[in-house]
């Protein structure tokens, strides 16, 4: 197989790539010319979609199809470009927007084309700060010479692009959290349908792209839809900026076709390189919090948008992934996930908002050192009744906040049960009384029935 | 959690508290209307420049941001609660904000924790008695490949480690960016018109 040249990160490397002049010299806005110059916006759309581009944000919804929604009769179209990255373990959005600014900027501009946009809006997580700059000095570049404003390179089309800066809420990287938090409000997601496409920002169709994919259509356009689709596996084409970090010798970024596999990404001489200070791997989660974990054992899962899913996973999420060393203890591990839904529910819908909460509290009891073995089936039984996959929710945070809880629960299980019979007796009882009096009248945790878990 | 309005401190409502807006901040929030098709649009705009103002947005604040994008105080006070980047109250001149997430925890984020609770006399949410510092810790700062992070006002500081907290913490430019802050904000102005017109016909 010849070596897999990298595309999305060909240029982090080159001296000044974040001026317009470096991007331009490096071939830079030569696709988004002969978008805007020889195609039609139908034909981008064509293009994007014969490519099979799949949503890089985590849904994995090809990115032509979600185009092609949009109603035919529209007046004004909005495009966001979800920069708010906040998935735990995910970085690399920043990584882009940082090593080669004008790379996203010029497939904003190729999809607002494709998708006839007036106004797009790049939704940026506040935390995002040096980011920030370089990006608004990138675009402030771009609009000087001519990318974005009023009849673009001549062509006739117009697009404004504004920067809008989030203020720390994980759940505004939801698409329609993104649009409420962009019109002012609480970044409370909506219910769906209406989807954007036909009803988004102030109420006008709007698509909501992730950074990666934008950045993924200038290449699309710049060699064609084939090549794109020879990289990777059948069902998940292109290459991918897949992230790992954790105690690993070399963190950080890699580009590789879709499909790489986990233990390449933590052991390969081209990627992490292996653990540090020969530490054993416990698990690892291989796409963002989100998605769940694979054990040392499940390592050779190939990380595309289909395979993850054999081993129990959500799916690919962002492909940002975070190596567990053998040495950590496991309830820190299910806490410290617990506590991100729960801090980050935004509390519309009663079964995510009291489920994640609950399974914070149940987790951080648990590692406090007093844990009961039917904890573990509690928090199984839990992450069977939160989301949307049974139709119960809003949006998708709790789905994400069921998977990593179930499969650390599971597939650890052993560990957890030797944590709790190590535990002192009478502590379960102990901090749970001391926690909460009340709980003693509630028929579930009835003295006798405690006392025989412990 | 996102639903508690979780603050550091209860807002103090002062009934004929004199103005803190001045013109420069108003107009500075006014150059974001044409932005957006709604004013409330600019209103997160609007808290950034306030607070970068201000250091906080209180509740007089929150009033006059409401008189400028002609909408009820209340409706401001309902967004500014729900995000966790926004101060009601007084902070320190630098607030430093570390992760708490996965990577970070895995890579020693509590040492840092404590070294830094320890080293400043204070707790989470809270701020240190000569004004200097406040701290908070944040979910994942999308940092990873840097863990344990921590932000300085707007610097990334990667791989702390909590023994060189103390160091860290007596660098009087710990928080100086190696780029150039770009104006904060100031993007190129929109064209003028901004009505229903679609300024791309279908072909
Ligand atoms: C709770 C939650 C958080 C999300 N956060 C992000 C995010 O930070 N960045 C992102 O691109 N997509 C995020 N998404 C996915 C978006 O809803 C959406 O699917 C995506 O932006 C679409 O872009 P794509 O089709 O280009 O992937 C999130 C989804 C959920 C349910
Ligand atoms: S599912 Fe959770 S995060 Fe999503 S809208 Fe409902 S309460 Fe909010
Ligand atoms: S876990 Fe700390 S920056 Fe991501």
């Amino acid at each position: 197989m010849p070596r897999f040249e990298p595309v999305l990160s060909k240029n982090f490397r080159t001296e000044g790539i974040r001026s317009l002049d470096v991007y331009r010299k490096n071939g830079g806005y030569r696709a988004a010319e002969k978008a805007l110059k020889t195609m039609s916006p139908e034909q981008v759309i064509e293009t994007v979609t014969a490519a099979n581009l799949r949503g890089r944000g985590g849904a994995g919804f090809p990115a032509g199809m979600k185009w092609s929604f949009l109603p035919k009769d529209r007046k004004i179209t909005n495009l966001c470009v979800n920069a708010d990255e906040s998935e735990p373990g995910t970085f690399n959005n920043r990584v882009l927007m940082e090593n080669d600014p004008h790379q996203m900027l010029e497939g904003a501009l190729i999809a607002g084309y494709a998708t006839r946009t007036t106004t797009a809006y790049i939704y940026m997580r506040v935390e995002f700060h040096e980011q920030f700059h370089i990006l608004q000095k990138a675009l402030d570049e771009a609009y000087a010479a001519g990318y974005f404003g009023n009849n673009i390179l001549g062509t006739g089309f117009s697009m404004n692009c504004y920067v809008h800066r989030g203020a720390g809420a994980y759940v505004c990287g939801e698409e329609t959290g993104l649009i409420e938090s962009l019109e002012g409000k609480r970044g409370w997601p909506r219910i769906k349908p209406p989807f954007p496409a036909v009803e988004g920002v102030f109420r006008r169709p709007t698509v909501v792209n992730n950074v990666e994919t934008l950045a993924c259509c200038v290449h699309i356009i710049e060699r064609g839809a084939d090549w794109f689709k020879s990289i990777g596996t059948p069902g998940s084409a292109g290459p991918k900026l897949y992230t790992i970090s954790g105690p690993v010798k070399r963190p950080g970024w890699y580009e590789a076709p879709l499909g790489l596999s986990c233990r390449d990404l933590i052991f390969g001489d081209d990627f992490a390189q292996g653990m540090l200070d020969g530490k054993g791997v416990k698990g690892c989660i291989p796409g963002g919090l989100s998605v769940g974990v694979l054990t040392e054992k499940e390592l050779d899962c190939k990380l595309d948008f289909d395979e993850v899913r054999k081993f129990g996973l959500l799916g690919l999420g962002t492909a940002g992934a975070i190596v567990i060393p053998a040495d950590a203890d496991i309830r820190q591990v299910l806490m410290n996930c617990a506590r991100f839904y729960a801090h980050e529910s935004c509390g519309q819908c009663t079964q995510c908002r009291e489920g994640t909460g609950w399974m914070y509290k149940i987790a951080a009891r648990i590692a406090l050192g007093a844990g009961r073995i039917e904890d573990l089936d509690l928090l199984s039984e839990l992450s069977q009744n939160m989301g949307m996959m049974p139709g119960l929710s809003i949006c998708g945070l709790p789905d994400g906040a069921v998977y990593p809880i179930r499969t650390i629960v599971q597939k650890f299980r052993g560990e957890f049960e030797e944590r709790i019979r190590a535990q002192e007796p009478g502590r379960a009882a102990e901090v749970l009384q001391r926690l909460n009096r009340s709980a003693y009248s509630l028929p579930i945790f009835g003295q006798s029935r405690l006392a025989g878990a412990v | 959690m996102a639903w508690e309005a979780l603050d550091r401190r209860t807002a103090v409502i002062e009934k004929d508290a004199p103005a803190v807006l001045n013109e420069a901040v108003r107009e500075k929030i006014r150059s974001f209307f044409p932005r957006y098709e709604t004013k409330r649009a600019a209103l997160l705009p609007a808290l950034h420049v306030v607070q970068d103002a201000l250091g906080h947005v209180d509740w007089q604040a929150m009033r006059e941001i409401a008189e400028v994008l002609e909408l009820k105080p209340a409706e401001v006070f309902d967004t500014i609660s729900f995000y966790t980047h926004f101060w009601t109250h007084d902070k320190g001149k630098k607030v430093i904000t570390l992760c708490r997430s996965l990577s970070c925890q895995l890579m020693g984020a509590d040492a840092v924790k404590a070294a830094i609770e320890k080293q400043l006399g204070i707790g989470e949410h809270e701020t240190a008695a000569d004004g200097q510092y406040s701290f908070v810790t944040e979910e994942c700062l999308a940092a990873c490949d840097h863990a344990p992070c921590l932000l300085m006002n707007e610097k990334l500081h990667r791989r702390v480690k909590a023994d060189d907290i103390a160091k860290m913490l007596a660098d009087p430019n710990n928080d100086r960016l190696d780029l150039p802050r770009s104006d904060l904000f100031d993007a190129p102005k929109p064209p003028a018109s901004t009505s229903e017109s679609n300024p791309n016909p279908e072909p």
